[in-house]
């Protein structure tokens, strides 16, 4: 009889997996059946796409790109439709693709949308280094605060404050800056203000065990209302307290000469330099390190995590006030990365984009990173159609990110699971 | 179940919010002291008086009086408590008379002017906290007024303008449309709640900038735009489609306010008295017993979000048909936030949301005073308000800060 | 290592849990902690293993005093704790959650040393013939195997006293026998165990020294010679019959019919897999099984709860598998869930609500849409009375009450319409010896008044107490029904799979 019993698997787990989920196939479907359509079609024939990629500091130059707009926006509608028949594929025999089809997925509409957009424009390029240069400096925030939300709620504390700890950090950056003079002490500063911001979520989610989502919530006022009184008190009192401070950038010798990636990824101010190490440093230490392991066992089951000794709460409290720090570091991005002087809630819910890239990002360091990216590209999509002059309205393209993260959570929630013991209170 | 669990659940059955057993409760005065200090409402006192004043604090410290004074504090520390003090009693002044009572009026009618004020502004707080306040009974948190408010603005905006009805009944349709516009923002979380388990906190975040991107987008089209303006605002609703002043044309006070009355007392019978609101509070507190006992959960999660949807609709009515009376993408201002807090103030009782819009309101009637007289930014409101909701929600901190007794139970929630 | 406790107490508020108790473990023995369920037993482990601070009382270890600010200390000390509830990670391998709090890591940033905690599981786990493979998820794992992982947790930090919590709740009665004898081979290798149960049986097969406690109390010790009246009725305080009190049933018509049901749980495992039987009026059908062999799932899907995916149920003829929960509560079926406070009551109500938690939409509980408080008020004092709930009063809260009052709420809502058929999980977990009296005598008045009754137990004795007929379920499927005097070993033997006829 022993022998039954050491079956190392529960009763009947071995033979289905889980339920089939049939929103994310079938939204994926919808989209590309749209890109079809829209774009593909709606092209027009003889149209003609002229994309650029070149600067002049590049070792060579590659020319303008032109193809004929219906073709091309077809073909890489046809791209995704295939895709998404992949995944209905995959969904009938239960089996799971990897990251890459979204991503690819996404690339394809995209550029069946940007064939389209610049269908029949004479002198009017599709700037793709552009584009992805702004895609990269307009997801930073949106790394940042993704990073602190994955920190948060791996070791079960739910961050809703992200926009307050951006806010701050952005507050706290631009008078600092400001006052000593020097960019690069506001970009010390922002963290600071981050972790204060943490710091209170801390004591009011884990001491005092109030709901962490009304935390977070009411924390958000109270920045806001904090950063625009000063804002509208002491910074227009002494306008040298709030001044437009740069960075400036810091382009990696060599690399950054390298033909669209270099710009893209190499020609920035440090704060985006920052953010790469910070989410290769934040994803191997999350999941190979002892630390991470710890984090980890006390978002799952806290108890657990207490009963070998790890402290439950003084774990929590220090991610939190983590993930405050380096959300605050994100903040900078509106002052003296962008080289701006603070404005009333400048963070325009930035924040709570952020935390969708978490959830969509499935609460990795590199999940959320590629889920900023993506909302970072919409945005700066919205940006350069602004500029070409497109039919899209811009307040459409103004809710992609929104769309997409209600049809994120509705769609693949299931596939995302968050850390089991997320929002409980640890009471012995 | 073992003893570790038998115990554990006693301890936090007796929640923070539960009284001492009687007979531990001591006898005569030292009873009667400990209850009232034990009790939730000196928490509240204790929290909103903390909670002024630190706003104060922080007024007193951006000043830019006081900190002049800083300079040569310690050669003249009189001229900065002085600079102190003339901030205080004046902010403190300001605000009295912008929210309660003008006493420099020249007669009472012109003197309770701030206080119908304070009425009108509490009106949208009202309503769109018990929508709020509804959805947290269910265990829903509902971030969505805002939005909510906005899409059923929008709709009762474009009724009053763009439809020509009789009296009375125009007045109800466009009420009817604001409450549709906002039921229906409120429909689409609960019922991706119910179908798909989508996260409400999430969906309604990103509903609220979906509603923004929406209502820009009308405004910039014809249908929505004000003959002759290039500005993003819809035409004057018609006259017959307006809120009736209740108080005569010197307030601004309007029929809306009765209304947000009358659904208070309606939410509370709803919650309290009838068999939908036993579902509503069974789900809200243990989903999993609900559903073992025959409720439909997902069925409660669209009604609840729904009824909520509604509520925030009627609070956009208050706005648009109420005291705007034109459309813009600003017509919900902050209220839709300020309606968490106050529906958390009002720890989702119909009667305490009814009182914490009436101070809300009364912060955000003296906000206009305070910038103009006291040159204090209105964001101070939001500082303060948002610590009256940190504060009460951690009673422990509020009796730490004013030496309170702690409650017999605490003891035993902390073991 | 010796392990003595002196004058322990641990108060919860008012309610002390344990109150002045001492204890000697002396080195190499098996100490076998005795008392029923509300005892106070796990509390003091609990203490002991630096989880609770104890209000007074001390710690010795080979007579010195220590102190243990939290479990990590215990541990560094020399205890290990196998926890009754598993304190394991679900999404962790084996080797993470053996590795956990103690981790062999390399360099600078402290990387895990995965490979060492590999060879720490397959050198264990080989010494006692465990089969564990240390790259496996444990919510993978069956919960004997599960077990099997918390014990090597303990042993891999050199443990030389080994707790063990209840840890035969979720075995079947051959794993039972195979982890007393790995307690005994523990024994001899030097490690002092403490044995915590309510269970006569395993005490009198293998413990050394035996330690009884009553409500929160030292009431006396054993030795392991001593009968299993004499150890009852010092658990419980009174001389306890050992039997249910019942007459033979007199079965009708068949009630409930079960026809090739099959189901899947929420994560889509097929856990139900066409299950078939009867009920009759006026008997009890028990099914037995070790848990998480689809007894769970077979009330869900009876009741509604999760969808079935083949066959059907019917209660008097009519149809109920595809009905709604509430439809199938309405067409006569009273159900007593597996997990009372999580799905029987809600804790934050009062007494009064929770009476009528599923009879709020009928008269005269309501009218319309208005709730008639004063016919819930008349209810619920007269539930409270006939049903001996103990309460200062119907509008306490039900969270407030013990686990038995609690359970008499549940049991007393169900009983209070009138009922086809009656279905309760595990209808006396955690109960004391008093309770459990009470509600078996209620079930089998529920039986005597021709109600069909199913009860689902993992607990063997509650099974053979109440069962007019004992059906056995493994992995999902029934094995076999038999008479209610089936014996033991046969029963075991078909709780791990084996037919009725092969296993006698």
């Amino acid at each position: 009889m022993t022998t039954l019993v050491d079956a190392p698997v529960t009763p009947a787990a071995d033979d289905a997996s889980a339920r089939r989920r049939w929103a994310g196939p079938i939204g994926l479907g919808l989209i590309g059946l749209v890109s079809f359509i829209f774009f593909g079609i709606g092209s027009g024939g003889g149209n003609e796409t002229t994309f650029s990629v070149a600067r002049q500091s590049d070792f060579f130059t590659i020319p303008t790109l032109t193809v004929p707009s219906q073709l091309t926006a077809t073909a890489l509608s046809v791209i995704a439709l295939a895709l998404a028949g992949l995944a209905v594929w995959a969904t009938l025999q239960r089996r799971t693709l990897g990251w890459w089809l979204p991503v690819v997925f996404t690339i394809a509409v995209m550029g069946s949308l940007l064939t389209w957009a610049g269908a029949g424009r004479e002198g009017t390029n599709v700037q793709i280094t552009g584009l992805l240069t702004s895609a990269i400096v307009l997801s930073i925030p949106l790394v940042f605060g993704a990073l602190s939300g994955t920190l948060c709620e791996r070791s079960g504390v739910i961050n809703i404050a992200i926009e307050g700890q951006l806010l701050f950090g952005a507050f706290l950056a631009a008078l600092v800056a400001s006052a000593t003079g020097n960019a690069y002490a506001g970009l010390v500063a922002a963290p600071l203000a981050g972790a204060l911001v943490g710091a209170l979520l801390a004591i009011f989610a884990v001491k005092y065990w109030v709901d962490q989502i009304v935390v977070g919530v009411v924390l958000n006022v109270l920045v806001i209302g904090l950063t625009s009184f000063l804002f509208g008190s002491l910074m227009r009192d002494n306008p040298n307290l709030n001044q437009s401070m740069s960075l400036g950038r810091l382009p990696v010798p060599v690399l950054s000469e390298i033909p669209i990636i270099g710009p893209v990824l190499f020609n920035h101010n440090a704060l985006v330099y920052i953010m790469y190490v910070t989410v290769i440093v934040l994803h191997i230490m999350l999941f190979k390190s002892r630390w991470g392991l710890r984090v980890r066992a006390v978002g799952e089951h806290p108890k657990a995590a207490d009963t070998v000794g790890i402290k439950v709460n003084r774990t929590r409290v220090r991610n939190v006030i983590l993930g405050g720090a380096i959300a605050g570091l994100g903040g900078a991005f509106f002052t003296v990365a962008a080289g701006l002087a603070f404005g009333k809630e400048m963070t325009a819910g930035k924040g709570f984009i952020a935390l969708a890239a978490m959830i969509l990002g499935r609460w990795s360091p590199k999940g959320a990173l590629l889920a900023a990216l993506l909302f970072g590209f919409a945005d700066a999509l919205r940006l350069q159609l602004g500029i070409m002059g497109s039919p899209i309205p811009s307040q459409f393209l103004g809710m992609l990110p929104y769309l997409a993260t209600i049809f994120a959570v509705a769609g693949l929630v299931g596939f995302a699971k968050p850390p089991a013991a997320e929002g409980k209170p640890y009471k012995k | 179940m073992s003893e570790s669990t038998a115990t554990t659940d006693r301890s936090s059955a007796d929640g923070p919010e539960s009284e001492g057993s009687p007979e531990e409760a001591g006898r005569d005065f030292g009873r009667l002291m400990r209850e009232i200090t034990q009790s939730d409402l000196l928490v509240v006192v204790f929290a909103i008086f903390a909670a002024m004043l630190l706003g104060g604090l922080l007024v007193v410290l951006a000043d830019k009086d006081v900190l002049a004074t800083t300079g040569y504090f310690f050669s003249r520390p009189g001229d900065f408590f002085a600079a102190v003090g003339g901030t205080l009693s004046s902010v403190f002044t300001t605000m009295f008379q912008g929210a309660i009572y003008n006493t420099n009026a020249s007669d009472v009618a012109v003197g309770i002017r701030p206080f119908t004020q304070t009425l009108t502004v509490a009106t949208p707080l009202i309503l769109a906290g018990l929508g709020l306040g509804l959805g947290f009974r269910a265990g829903l948190f509902n971030i969505g007024a805002q939005g909510q408010i906005i899409i059923g603005a929008t709709v009762g905006a474009y009724v009053g303008f763009a439809w020509d009805l009789p009296v009375v009944l125009h007045l109800i349709v466009a009420v009817v449309g604001c409450v549709l516009g906002g039921a229906i923002w409120g429909f689409i979380p609960g019922f991706l709640k119910a179908r798909t388990g989508a996260h409400e906190v999430i969906t309604t975040i990103m509903l609220n900038y979906i509603a923004l991107n929406l209502v820009s987008f009308a405004l910039s089209k014809t249908a929505f735009q004000r003959p002759g303006s290039t500005n993003p605002q819809s035409p004057l609703i018609a006259e017959t489609a307006e809120y009736p002043l209740i108080l005569g044309s010197a307030y601004n006070l309007h029929l809306g306010f009765l209304l947000a009355l009358a659904a208070a007392g309606g939410v509370w019978w709803l919650l309290e008295r009838s068999t939908w609101g036993f579902q509503f509070r069974a789900v809200g507190a243990n989903p999993h017993a609900a559903r073992t006992a025959g409720m439909s959960v997902s069925k409660v999660y669209i009604l609840v979000m729904v009824t909520a949807g509604a509520l925030a609709g009627l609070a956009g009515s208050a706005q648009i048909l109420g005291t705007e009376h034109s459309l813009t993408a600003g017509v919900a201002a902050s209220f839709g936030f300020d309606a968490i807090t106050v529906a958390l103030l009002g720890r989702s009782r119909p009667l305490g949301i009814v009182f914490a819009a009436l101070l809300f309101g009364a912060l955000r009637a003296a906000g206009p005073a305070l910038q103009v007289q006291a040159g204090v930014p209105v964001d101070i409101v939001l500082v303060i308000q948002s610590l009256i909701v940190l504060f009460i929600a951690a009673p422990p901190l509020v009796r730490t800060m004013f030496r309170l007794p702690a409650p017999a139970h605490v003891k035993e929630v902390a073991a | 290592m010796k392990l003595e406790l002196r004058g322990i107490t641990k108060k919860f508020g008012d309610f002390t849990a344990n109150n002045k108790i001492d204890l000697l473990v002396e080195e190499g023995k098996i100490h076998a902690l005795l008392g029923e369920n509300g005892a106070g037993k796990s509390t003091l482990m609990n203490v002991l293993f630096g989880f609770y601070d104890a209000d007074e009382g001390t710690i010795l270890l080979d007579d010195e005093e220590v102190v243990f600010a939290g479990p990590g200390d215990a541990m560094a000390a020399g205890i290990g704790m196998v926890h009754q509830h598993f304190m394991l990670v679900p999404p962790f391998t084996v080797a993470e959650n053996v590795m956990l709090g103690h981790e062999a890591v390399t360099g600078f940033a402290k990387i895990l040393d995965l490979d060492a905690a590999r060879a720490t599981v397959r050198e264990l786990s080989e010494r006692f013939g465990f089969h564990l493979d240390p790259d496996a998820k444990v919510e993978d794992l069956a919960v004997g195997a599960q077990q099997r992982v918390e014990i090597i947790k303990a042993l891999s930090r050199q443990a030389k006293v080994l707790i063990l919590d209840e840890p035969t709740a979720v075995l079947t009665p051959q794993e039972t026998d195979e982890l007393l004898e790995i307690v005994k081979q523990l024994r001899d290798s030097g490690t002092s165990v403490v044995l915590i149960t309510h269970k006569l049986r395993e005490v009198q097969a293998v413990a050394d020294t035996i330690t009884v406690i009553r409500l929160g109390k030292v009431v006396g010790t054993a030795k392991p010679t001593a009968s299993r009246e004499e150890l009852a009725s010092m658990m419980v305080g009174r001389d306890v019959s050992m039997t249910v009190d019942k007459g033979t049933a007199k079965p009708g018509d068949v009630v409930l019919a079960v026809k090739n049901l099959s189901a899947k749980d929420e994560s889509g495992h097929e856990q139900l897999r066409r299950v078939s039987f009867d009920v009759r009026a006026g008997e009890i059908l028990a099914v037995a099984g070790v848990q998480g062999n689809g007894q769970t799932e077979l009330m869900e899907a009876l009741l509604g709860v999760i969808p079935t995916t083949g066959g059907k149920a019917t209660v008097d003829g009519e149809v109920i598998t595809g009905k709604s929960i509430g439809d199938v509560l309405m067409s006569g079926v009273g159900f007593v869930p597996e997990d009372r406070t999580e799905d029987g009551l809600v804790a934050t109500f009062t007494i009064a609500n929770n009476l009528i938690l599923d009879l709020y939409g009928i008269e005269p509980y309501s009218k319309g849409l208005a709730l008639q408080p004063a016919a819930i008020t008349e209810h619920a004092e007269r539930s409270v009375e006939q049903f001996d709930i103990r309460t200062t009063s119907i509008r306490a809260t039900a969270g407030s009450l013990s686990g038995g009052n609690q359970q008499k709420v549940v049991l007393a809502r169900e009983l209070s319409r009138p009922l086809k058929v009656l279905m309760a999980s595990q209808p006396t977990r955690g109960l004391d010896v008093g309770s459990i009296e009470f509600v078996h005598k209620r079930i089998i008045q529920e039986r005597d008044a021709g109600t069909a009754v199913l009860i689902v137990s993992s607990e063997l004795d509650e099974v053979t107490a109440l069962a007019d007929r004992i059906a056995v379920m493994y992995q999902g499927q029934i094995v076999d029904i038999v008479p209610a005097d089936t014996d033991r070993e046969t029963l075991g033997l078909m709780m791990a799979g084996a037919h009725g006829e092969d296993a006698a």
